[in-house]
């Protein structure tokens, strides 16, 4: 609690609670100036910075550039509409099953994927997640290509994930949840081990790490708070379809990564906010500037994320300055 | 001779036509410093990294502490009291000198399946690891990222890392190289105090060191163990001074 507070001396730490702040009364400020659509952004962003954070744990974390990171919004979101569509409502059920298959799903594949290095592992997680997408394409009885319209996990007399702001909230908690367990992570002795073997992992077994160990346990770890991201995007639409583990939402989530900056805390949050706002308003602030010019932002986009990538090694979170000193002792 | 705490048998390595590790079969025992010399490409490196396990050998065995290790893997032979240096400076280089040590502690302070507390105060580390800074003289540099230490500082740094698990071998890849004198000798003088405590496996180019610290030399000439003895033995050895020594080292005492 002392360090939050002495963090909010600094324009890093103001600018991270104001933030939270913002986000935290979101569905407030949206009603009172009528702009329910600007909530719906506010959600998906709150639900992907959720993934984002999982993945940083390995990607930024850990070094592993895994390129089947929405393979987990799928097992998370076909838990949810697999079972609802079989007449099984109750998110006590769904959301624990959700879960667990994520992590089920991420020990399998790092058990394999993690005894390759560099390409080799981009390929393979990325192989992996093509594959539960060709099943989840061709799962005739859940709606194969077109995906299936299931109705939202139900939790009597706790809450109502119809209502917008009540499922804006909760998304938003297990945000804070997921920060928060990210934070004890990267500072535990796990996290330690970890980013020991980032940095050299041939020191690390040399210390008497059994690194792959660790490793495994991390992507698991990351699985499991993906499925719960998969889980909520289930929920938010109440649809689930092949799309939302497309190859293409993987690299979405390695660039909002990437944009917010790799193995910090708040990094992953800063990239869900700049990419959407982008996505949403780089369009028509394009189309002012003539007609339909708005349908090719990505021509914008695509060099800004190279400027990031040259001249921002650490994101956008390196354009808040320095980050505050370790504590050492 | 008590029971060697490391011994290879017949180890044998090839790399397609290369035999680069050729029937060799050494000890070493509680508490001497055996020292492993001998020109570049005799295979020193490449037994190292079979007694580490980084490196499977196509026949022979490897015994560390009493038990057959041959096919453990590197983690485990480490659990078992196995500590090395790397002959190229292998430090984590983005964590500071303290941090670095801590880890080396935490790797024998049992599992690391912790998420929640914050590994840099749990003083179960970082008190071993202040320790450990200050046996090797670098208790000012705690806090320095391990990047911008100078070259013989991280050579330092590196031997408290692997001292920090209280290690039964120590296994040194020319600890020396790249230091000036200065560093040198104040590395021959840690490495002369820890003789008799504990066992080291010394693989160095610089003779002086070698003939100083060494209770025991083995001479590696192309893969194989062509002599083993005190250091006088070896200084004696005509095989030994033809293929290797030459005249120049012959005088050092």
């Amino acid at each position: 609690m002392a360090v939050f507070l002495a963090s909010l001396r600094t324009p890093r730490g103001l600018l991270t609670a104001l933030v939270l702040v913002l986000l935290a009364v979101l569905p407030l400020l949206t009603q009172a100036f009528d702009q329910r659509y600007l909530l719906s952004i506010g959600t998906r962003i709150v639900i992907w910075a959720i993934a984002a954070v999982s993945l940083n744990m390995i990607l930024g974390y850990g070094g592993l550039v895994s390129f089947g990171h929405a393979v987990f919004f799928g097992v998370g979101g076909y838990a949810v509409g697999i079972l609802s569509a079989n007449g099984l409502h109750s998110g006590w059920l769904q959301w624990p099953v959700g879960i667990l298959a994520a992590a089920a799903w991420a020990a399998l594949v790092g058990a394999l994927s993690l005894r390759t290095r560099g390409v080799y592992f981009i390929m393979i997680t990325l192989a992996f997640a093509q594959l539960v997408y060709y099943v989840g394409a061709g799962l005739e009885a859940y709606g194969a290509d077109d995906g299936l319209n299931i109705s939202r996990s139900r939790f009597p007399d706790v809450i109502d994930l119809r209502d917008k702001a009540s499922f804006y909230w909760l998304c938003f908690v297990l945000l804070c949840g997921t920060l928060w367990f990210c934070q004890r992570f990267a500072t535990s002795r796990f996290g330690f081990v970890l980013r020991g073997a980032k940095s050299n992992d041939l020191r690390m077994t040399a210390l008497g790490f059994p690194v792959f160990h660790y490793r495994l346990a991390a992507f698991t770890i990351s699985g499991a708070f993906g499925g719960l991201a998969g889980i909520l995007l289930a929920n938010e639409g109440a649809y689930i379809s092949p799309a939302m583990m497309s190859w293409i939402k993987s690299g979405d989530l390695i660039i909002i990564v990437v944009l917010g900056g790799m193995g910090t805390l708040f990094g992953p949050l800063y990239g869900a906010i700049a990419f959407f706002a982008l996505e949403e308003f780089l369009p028509p602030l394009l189309d002012l500037g003539g007609k339909d010019w708005g349908e090719y932002w990505q021509i914008v986009f695509g060099p800004m994320l190279i400027l990031i990538a040259l001249y921002a090694r650490g994101g956008i979170d390196s354009l808040l300055g320095r980050t505050q000193a370790h504590h050492n002792g | 001779m008590a029971e060697p705490l490391l011994r290879t048998d017949r180890l044998i390595k090839r790399f397609g036509g290369l035999v680069a590790t050729d029937t060799v079969s050494i000890d070493v025992q509680p508490g001497e410093i055996h020292a492993l010399i001998g020109p570049n490409g005799a295979g020193k490196t490449t037994l190292v990294s079979q007694i580490t396990g980084n490196t499977a050998p196509d026949s022979g065995t490897i015994h560390f502490a009493g038990r057959d290790v041959t096919r453990l893997p590197t983690h485990a032979r480490v659990r078992l009291g196995l500590a090395r240096s790397f002959q190229i400076t292998s430090v984590l280089r983005e964590f500071t000198a303290l941090d670095n040590v801590a880890l080396a502690v935490q790797a024998h302070a049992g599992h690391s399946f912790r998420f929640l507390a914050d590994a840099r105060r749990d003083e179960r580390l970082r008190a071993p690891a202040r320790r450990g800074l200050e046996a090797v003289g670098l208790k000012d540099r705690s806090d320095t990222p391990a990047a911008t230490l100078s070259h013989g500082e991280q050579r330092q740094l590196e031997i408290a890392m692997a001292l920090a698990g209280d290690p039964k071998l120590l296994l040194l890849d020319e600890p020396m190289a790249g230091m000036g004198a200065e560093e040198s000798q104040h590395m021959i003088e840690f490495l002369r105090a820890l003789r008799g405590r504990r066992a080291v496996l010394l693989i160095e180019h610089d003779m002086d060191a070698v003939f100083q610290l060494a209770d025991r030399i083995t001479v590696l000439v192309y893969g194989r163990a062509i002599a083993s003895g005190t250091p006088d033995e070896i200084r004696a050895n005509a095989e030994v001074r033809q293929a290797y020594l030459g005249e120049e080292t012959a005088g050092t005492a």
